[in-house]
């Protein structure tokens, strides 16, 4: 498990390295992400120990939200004074990104179905 | 007995077990309420964690600095888990090279709308400059998103209110507007909850399936790249403030 755990924070670190000399728009965990998806495809298959780690932090995924969520208190002024055009946008925005995305998908499904091997 | 209870709270505040603990109690409380009430969408034990936590804080007139000195284990592990969504991805592989065209599609059209609708709304009901910029990467995953903010000269802190309240409103709405649309496919449906509404987006499509849970889990993981490389270079077109 300390394995596991090491290989995700050392991922992570190399991440923010690369992020700090390339200069790339990129946050760091997401290029630990990738490397990690590239090593696993070298590696063939996910070590046992990882995959317990990746379903525990990711099974409760949300949970790690709430310390950043209740940073609401930091910005209660800012809310009060905002609150139309923040509710507006993320009800809004958030909703339209669920069709755009979903619709989008679902034409280029229908376009292209996937390979059926009824279809021959 | 009164001053010994105040003794033992003026220790406990100063330690940052005491709200570590209660982070984790919030959220257990928020999960047992979400079983009790058959799972309903609006009893989302995220909101209803932070909706105790700040009740909490604002009570005990505990400063949020504070607060977080003990949450912050709880938020750092924020890092790795993003890290770990490679995980799911490889499992997927297979699934996801053979629909990678339908996906590319969902995520592009996805992505680009979440920038500009909500950076568009924030400017046309009269938002600041700051808000705006703190709202671009509200779909993506929190360190993702906050990264993103800091680089172009939005808050990090109210980027990731946003993120959580964005995912909150995508767990609660998301199914029910993908009914009305009649998308049945759960590949579908969970790339949508995950583009739109990252991990707690991908909380709720697990309800649906394991096969939408790995497909939202794919939609933070490739949406968090897309919007990083989007969000600047749609920057420029963005509303001046």
């Amino acid at each position: 498990m300390i394995g596991a755990l090491f290989t995700l924070l050392a991922l992570q670190l190399a991440g923010e390295f690369i992020v700090r000399i390339t200069g790339i728009p990129v946050p760091g965990p997401v290029i630990g992400m990738l490397l990690l998806v590239f090593g696993l495809a070298q590696c063939g298959r996910v070590p046992k120990a990882l995959h317990g780690v990746a379903e525990t932090l990711l099974g409760n995924f949300s949970l790690l939200f709430v310390p950043a969520g209740v940073g609401v208190l930091l910005h209660v002024e800012r809310i009060a004074h905002e609150w139309l055009a923040i509710l507006a946008a993320l009800v809004l925005s958030t909703l339209i990104t669920i069709a755009a995305t979903a619709l989008a998908m679902r034409a280029v499904l229908r376009r292209r179905p996937p390979r059926e091997p009824s279809d021959g | 007995m009164d001053k010994t209870l105040v003794q033992i709270w003026v220790y406990l505040a100063a330690s940052p077990l005491l709200w570590l603990a209660a982070t984790l109690a919030a959220y257990l409380l928020g999960q047992a309420l979400f079983l009790r009430s058959g799972k309903h969408a609006l009893c989302n034990p995220v909101a209803i964690a932070v909706l105790l936590l700040c009740a909490l804080l604002a009570l005990t007139g505990t400063p949020y600095a504070h607060y977080f000195d003990g949450a912050q284990f709880v938020h750092f592990l924020l890092g790795p888990a993003t890290v770990a969504l490679a995980v799911p991805m490889y499992y997927n592989a297979a699934r996801i090279r053979a629909m990678w065209l339908p996906i590319t599609a969902g995520l592009l059209a996805g992505s680009a709308t979440a920038i500009v609708s909500a950076t568009g709304l924030v400017w046309l009901f009269g938002g600041s400059r700051q808000t705006l910029l703190s709202i671009a990467p509200k779909s993506v995953t929190a360190p993702v998103a906050m990264g993103i903010a800091e680089k172009i000269g939005g808050l990090p802190s109210l980027a990731a209110v946003l993120v959580m309240l964005t995912g909150i409103i995508g767990a609660v709405a998301g199914p029910a507007l993908l009914a009305r649309l009649r998308i049945d496919s759960e590949e579908v449906k969970g790339l949508a909850l995950g583009v739109a509404a990252h991990g707690i987006g991908t909380a709720r499509a697990f309800q649906i399936g394991t096969l939408a849970g790995a497909f939202a889990g794919l939609a933070i993981g490739l949406n968090a790249v897309i919007t990083a490389l989007l969000v600047p270079l749609l920057l420029p077109l963005l509303p001046p403030g």
